[in-house]
């Protein structure tokens, strides 16, 4: 017979269910399935109505996060051999107010991204007019950012992160690298209206380092790196202040 | 009760964040929506790899962009559109670069560029190995801060609404809550992307299911060279995940069961050691165009020269002679997949690959400014045929275009919607109201039905492998034709067993099975009556390609019921270089000595190698 293995999935409609249950299905052990493709053979072939998020399944879109017996995981990325002959229990990402099944919500996560301005700040009359080609950028600068701009907003690190458990308006590792992405930018010139946002007492200070956010990334982003850096260059513009208050145009 | 807007761009990846971006910047006034069935950034643009093409360095040209493309394109491409083309492309590039796209970069800090199948010179822009993720994010990431954009996250279009002679928005079915609105506007965008999911094989993510080109159809608009499937020669067996041609463009080459470069007998162009300075050749080889790759590996495995394995037969794509560190630097990305997914180190073995169904050439007939034969509904990127691509697209085209054609829709688009303010709303609402009944009635209460959506999905998939594949013939594409027939009357009866109306991913998967075997029938037609071969499409039965009767552009129109196609055709345009014969390899080498200007000579950027 072949070998099979099971999964216990995280179950809610809201419609139909007062609080969540789990479900037991048995699928073929295959070596070379991940996770995702476990459960798109319940949903196809056992039980059409599991619902989920997932596109891309080779670890680039960031669609198809999930717990995997607790622990934050790309479904497409988790291997069932690593998991057989054990049960694999499968639930949404932690900390997400949950819509259905293994779908959850992550309209904040997008206002967050949103809040730390993730985009290109040229000042007034500094703007380079498209005639004169790309910006110069060494490599080296390129390298000053270029981790933190390999984030694929999986919101794993979310569900990994202690402060975000205890408190969903905590900005949280993906935004802060993000806004620290654009900060490191040799051609951005935005650095101190995001760091009103990152330096709020929302942000970083939260932060216990306790570095769950980088030891879970997919993408060896670091976010517990950029929130360090975030803090440290924070308090350098605090003592600056303090030290040249009449230098505050920097 | 409707949603109203100016312009309602329909698909959230890389040509409709640039055609909101577009509007946003030159017409500040309009509001848009943007609805899309996923968050933008797990849009499919998110899946290139290799690279984005745009003339920049001093020794490239104008003219030789157009003649690579027209050339790829096996003449199939409508040359006033590559012209417009490769012109926009530089300044489209230069733009991602000043919203920040990461591109990777030549040591004196200007933008590093790489070869590319079946282009002359390195045009290729490029973000490491994950180029459209980069591009992806950062054209979302800029959209994020022009306040006119209404993002309509996880909205499943469903329905073009057309009154009056004109396209006046869209239904769309929001997935939190299992409710289908109507989102009135002036003017629609589509911009959804392709179709890789009509095949079973695919580097496709599962999102891509042709829902525009479905729609568009649906409303009369004609589809354009739907016939033309682009196989990207270098796909992993079993998932079908992409490993780019980036790989082949830094140096990495094909060899069969005997270690033997075997391209090199199927018009190819003859192979130079992978030591020589010049290796690897551009436009010969490994850096051929993708049809005729995909072509000499069903050639080689009918001469036994495959490598058969578990999940069908292989070559080997050797990176090893570029050795760990240009491996990480180059493409980084390649590794991991490879590793992942393969259980191969591509520093230490070579990595297994089958052609895999990549890419749509075909799709909505639109103008150069991504408007339709329907008033008010434009088109672009992999959803369009402009045509740009015709029979064959080159690899980092259609990043570009996306760009390109992104741009030029948001702008006609916007200045369409503005001289057509008034809409007929309450026409409007009541064909919302309908679409509303329908999903209703012939989904979610739908009881009864038998037929399972995986298992139709599926024998869609295999019909279309058998009959629509990389060769072809009339029984084969016949028996797939018919087949389609079935399934397409067999979906009547489907099971669905979700009732929830919250977030019923049942729900659109079925819709999505429904707009997949329209496209399925219609490229199943188009490729039974283009009896000819021609770029991707190859016609055993008529192996050769015919100017005569075939330098036209398919069109399938809806037929009088759910199965019938209607095929008509319209000329190729062509400017200024009339179709020759298409080579590869030979004329290549025979080109080779302007383009081999040797470092440091005025002829512009030095080629020097990249550092990240």
């Amino acid at each position: 017979m072949a070998q099979t293995m099971q999964l216990e999935i995280f179950r809610y409609r809201p419609e139909q269910e007062n609080e969540p249950t789990f479900q037991t299905y048995e699928v073929p052990f295959d070596e070379e399935w991940v996770v995702l493709d476990a459960i798109n053979y319940i949903k196809d072939e056992i039980d059409g109505t599991l619902s989920y998020r997932w596109s891309c399944r080779m670890g680039v879109c960031g669609s198809c996060g999930m717990m995997v017996n607790g622990v934050p995981k790309l479904s497409c990325s988790a291997f069932l051999r690593d998991y057989y002959p054990g049960t694999i229990r499968v639930e949404p990402l932690d900390g997400f107010p949950v819509e259905r099944d293994l779908v959850f919500e992550m309209e904040g996560f997008v206002n967050k991204l949103t809040s730390v301005s993730p985009w290109i700040v040229r000042k007034e009359g500094e703007k380079k007019p498209l005639e004169e080609g790309p910006y110069k950028q060494s490599p080296g600068e390129l390298s000053d950012y270029k981790h933190y701009s390999m984030c694929i907003n999986c919101m794993l690190c979310y569900a990994a992160c202690p402060v975000f458990a205890l408190d969903n308006d905590f900005l949280g590792p993906a935004a802060i690298a993000l806004g620290q992405r654009y900060n490191m930018d040799s051609r951005d010139q935005g650095r101190d209206q995001r760091q009103e946002v990152i330096a709020a007492h929302k942000g970083i200070w939260k932060c216990t380092f306790v570095g769950e956010c980088s030891a879970v990334c997919p993408k060896d982003v670091d976010p517990a790196g950029a929130i360090q850096r975030a803090k440290v260059s924070s308090t350098a513009d605090y003592f600056l202040e303090l030290l040249m208050p009449w230098n505050k145009s920097r | 009760m409707s949603l109203k807007h100016d312009i309602v761009i329909v698909g959230g990846g890389g040509a409709g964040l640039r055609a909101a971006i577009a509007i946003a910047e030159t017409n500040p006034s309009l509001s848009i929506a943007l609805v899309s069935k996923v968050y933008p950034m797990r849009s499919h643009t998110v899946a290139a790899e290799g690279g984005a093409a745009a003339v920049i360095r001093d020794d490239d040209s104008f003219d030789n962009h157009f003649r690579d493309t027209v050339g790829g394109s096996d003449w199939l491409a409508d040359q006033d559109a590559v012209e417009l083309f490769v012109n926009a492309a530089p300044r489209e590039m230069t733009q991602l670069e000043h919203w920040g796209c990461p591109w990777s970069r030549n040591p004196d800090g200007t933008v590093a560029t790489r070869p590319f199948g079946g282009m002359k010179i390195e045009r290729t822009w490029f973000a490491a190995d994950k180029t459209g993720f980069h591009m992806l994010h950062a054209l979302y990431q800029t959209s994020l801060q022009y306040k006119p954009v209404t993002a309509y996250n996880e909205w499943f279009a469903t329905r073009l609404l057309v009154e009056n002679g004109r396209c006046q928005g869209v239904t769309a079915l929001e997935l939190r809550t299992g409710k289908v609105e109507t989102v009135l506007a002036g003017a629609v965008i589509m911009c959804t992307g392709g179709a890789g999911k009509l095949f079973p094989f695919t580097t496709n993510g599962s999102i891509k299911t042709g829902d525009g080109m479905a729609m568009s159809y649906r409303a009369g608009v004609a589809l354009k060279d739907m016939e033309f499937i682009q196989y990207h020669p270098t796909g992993l067996p079993g998932t079908g995940i992409l490993i780019t041609e980036a790989a082949r463009g830094e140096g990495g080459v094909l060899v069969n069961n005997k270690g033997y470069r075997y391209l090199q007998d199927y018009e190819l162009g003859t192979p130079l050691e992978v030591s020589d300075p010049n290796h690897p050749v551009k436009k010969a080889m490994e850096l051929g165009p993708r049809d005729r790759l995909s072509q000499a590996f069903i050639k080689e495995r009918d001469r036994g020269g495959t490598i058969p394995g578990p999940h069908g037969h292989v070559v080997h794509l050797d990176v090893r002679h570029l050795g760990e560190k240009k491996i990480d630097k180059k493409i980084p990305f390649v590794r991991e997949l490879a590793k992942n997914y393969a259980g191969i180190d591509p520093v230490h073995a070579p990595i297994p690959v089958r052609p895999v169904v990549h890419y749509c050439m075909g799709g909505i007939d639109t103008l150069n400014d991504g408007s339709t034969s329907l008033p008010g509904l434009y088109a672009a990127g992999e959803v369009a045929c402009v045509s740009i691509n015709g029979a064959n697209r080159l690899g980092s085209n259609s990043l570009t275009e996306l760009l390109v054609f992104g741009a030029l829709a948001g702008e006609a688009a916007a200045e369409f919607a503005t001289a057509h303010g008034e809409l007929d709303v309450s026409a409007l609402e009541r064909q919302g109201a309908d679409e509303q009944a329908r999903i209703a009635r012939d989904f979610i209460n739908k009881h009864g039905g038998t037929e399972r959506i995986a298992a139709l999905r599926r024998e869609m998939n295999e019909t279309m492998e058998n009959g629509a594949g990389i060769y072809r013939t009339h029984a084969k594409l016949q028996a797939t034709r018919d087949k389609l027939g079935e399934l397409r009357e067999r979906f009547a009866n489907i099971v669905i067993e979700d009732r929830s109306l919250t977030f019923n991913t049942e729900l659109t998967s079925a819709l999505e099975l429904d707009f997949m075997l329209d496209l399925a029938l219609a490229l199943a037609h188009s490729a039974l009556a283009r009896t000819e071969s021609r770029g991707s499409h190859q016609r055993t039965d008529y192996p050769e390609r015919d100017d005569e009767r075939f330098l036209s552009h398919s069109l399938a129109y809806r037929g009088h019921d759910d199965t019938a196609v209607r095929i008509d055709y319209k000329d190729v345009v062509i400017t200024k270089w009339p179709p020759e014969k298409r080579v590869y390899g030979q004329q290549s080498s025979a080109e080779k000595s302007p383009e081999q200007t040797p470092p440091g000579s005025p002829a512009g950027n030095p080629p020097v190698d990249p550092q990240s």
